[in-house]
């Protein structure tokens, strides 16, 4: 699904957040909006999810314009804590969103049960999101994401409070999930490092407020990535200091 | 499966075994000491206004529970005053309890009701219930209607005003997950408004449960009452009956610690599946 911002502005009454955001994600692609806290990342993805309309400019999924929440769309949120629901079941927390397609009960569940496998948590269907640790509380986040099979996936910072391991674990995760769902999936982090390990392209927003975007630029690296061997290659190396400079204003 | 330091939660216990039956035995103990003291007191002084719990408790056995068991042990008393009220305060508390979950739904929903209704709501709250029960005699004339109503009027605040409390208190983040999980209105309601405001629904059931008791037995204290635990009371007064005067206390503390119990069971059958937050 191609997402396109067109002239995107943002505001919370008189304080500007976003200004004149033009992109264009294609099918397929992994984005990675990168930019320092409080410059308008979680407000851009809560327009593009239709959370809340945007003030300026137009938001186009496959040339249709977004008003409202999209079909075929899934967010994953930081706090995972908060997003999962703790009166549900983990596998009643990833069935969630298959009621709308009018499977019935076995079905989904069965769904569910597929989809825990696929992201390493197969055997925890039955407890609740409270008795896992915090990065299969995530995992559980991402299964609930995944299930309805989304065209564009859009996630907040999603690793943020996840212990090192965790996030390299996680990581790698999503992009498996990436190379065989070949989704659109729109990534916000302010880990520099890691836009560049995960993502297919980097943007860079500018400080708020009224946040633009001052640097747009596709990642090549060789080979299927790997945590050990990606990070030493001089592309990274050269990518991830690119980066840097831009996000600390150099 | 990743590395699961840090934030593993667990369910609290509620408490260390041995520490809860020693808690058990001391609270046991208070309540023996208690009723020796009491019966050592009223039997030394001999007066008919205090009779001892002793002697109480027998009235209210061979008055309400001296039937065959077949009636499970109640009496034709028991069937005809205990069953009636408690039949009555049924009836207020559970349309007080759907009333005001439904209610409260609706006015903590919208912030714009809740900032129009709220005024209203602690006006309502403020007034104190048995004050009412005038009106409603005028409205029903004396008897169940009447009654049910006065339960039902007065019980329904404290679970509305909780359950839109609650609603209101649901976390934005999960709003915005059910808009994004596309959940209609109804689907909404079942997995996130209700279960997130449950523990505020069930202190609202709390208040109203006594409520409910308190106000099933002003009702029946007014005449035209032909029968119930209140008009037991009134009529033993009448009859300078104190020892079934006490008795009908007695019962009544009982039923409200009982129904208090069978509620806290309830909501913690309910809510024991989820962390305290
Ligand atoms: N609901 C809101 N009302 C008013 N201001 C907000 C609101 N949400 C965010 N902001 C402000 O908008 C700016 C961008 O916030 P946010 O999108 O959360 O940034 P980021 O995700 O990049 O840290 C910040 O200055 C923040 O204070
Ligand atoms: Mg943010």
């Amino acid at each position: 699904m191609t997402l396109r911002l067109d002239a995107l502005g943002q505001r919370y009454g008189d304080h500007p957040v976003l200004h004149d955001i033009t992109l264009t994600v294609p099918d397929g692609q992994l984005l990675c909006v990168v930019g320092p806290s409080g410059c308008g990342k979680s407000t851009l993805l809560r327009t593009v999810a239709g959370l809340q309309p945007a003030r300026e400019g137009t938001i186009t999924l496959d040339d249709a314009p977004v008003t409202g929440v999209p079909d075929h769309l899934a967010v994953v949120f930081q706090d995972y804590g908060r997003s999962l629901f703790p009166w549900l079941t983990v596998r009643d927390n990833v069935a969630l969103p298959l009621r709308r397609r009018g499977l019935a009960r076995a079905a989904r569940r069965a769904e569910a049960d597929r989809i825990l496998e696929r992201v390493g948590l197969d055997g925890t269907a039955r407890r609740h999101p409270w008795q896992l640790s915090g990065g299969m509380q995530q995992r559980v986040a991402i299964a609930r994401a995944l299930v309805c099979r989304p065209s564009l996936l859009l996630m907040d910072e999603p690793f943020g409070s996840l212990d090192a391991q965790t996030r390299e674990d996680l990581e790698d995760l999503l992009l498996e999930v990436h190379r065989t769902d070949a989704t659109t999936i729109v990534f916000v982090t302010h880990d520099i490092d890691e836009s560049v390990y995960v993502g297919d392209r980097v943007v860079v927003l500018s400080p708020g407020p009224a946040s633009r975007v001052v640097l747009d630029l596709p990642v090549e690296l060789p080979g299927k990535r790997d945590q050990i061997g990606t990070r030493r290659l001089p592309e990274f190396v050269a990518l991830r200091s690119e980066v840097g400079r831009v996000v600390r204003g150099a | 499966m990743s590395g699961g330091r840090g934030t593993v939660g667990h369910p609290q216990p509620a408490a260390r075994p041995a520490f809860a039956w020693r808690h058990a035995v001391l609270r046991l103990v208070v309540l023996l000491v208690a009723l020796g003291a009491w019966q050592w007191g009223a039997r030394a002084r001999g007066s008919v206004y205090f009779p001892p719990p002793s002697r109480i408790a027998l009235r209210a056995q061979e008055l309400w529970f001296s039937g065959p068991a077949r009636h499970a042990f109640l009496s034709a008393a028991g069937i005809g005053d205990v069953l009636p009220s408690l039949g009555r305060m049924a009836a207020g508390f559970g349309i007080a309890a759907v009333g005001g979950i439904a209610a409260g739904v609706l006015v903590g929903r919208s912030a714009w009701a809740y900032a129009l209704c709220n005024p209203v709501l602690q006006f309502a709250r403020a007034v104190p219930p048995p004050a009412l029960v005038p009106v409603f005699v005028v409205v029903f004339a004396f008897g169940a209607p009447m009654q049910i109503a006065s339960i039902a009027f007065s019980a329904v605040w404290p679970v509305l005003i909780n359950t839109a409390e609650g609603v209101r208190a649901t976390d934005p983040l999960r709003l915005d997950v059910a808009a994004v999980l596309r959940l209609n209105p109804f689907e909404r309601l079942r997995f996130l408004l209700l279960p997130s405001a449950l523990p505020h629904i069930f202190a609202g059931l709390r208040l109203s449960l006594s409520l409910s008791l308190i106000l099933m037995v002003f009702s029946e204290l007014l005449p035209g009452t032909a029968n119930g635990i209140g008009f037991t009371l009134t009529d033993a007064q009448s009859r300078s009956d104190l020892l079934t005067v006490w008795a009908a206390l007695l019962l009544l503390g009982v039923l409200g610690h009982l129904l208090n119990t069978a509620l806290l069971a309830v909501e913690r059958r309910m809510t024991g599946r989820r962390r305290p937050t």
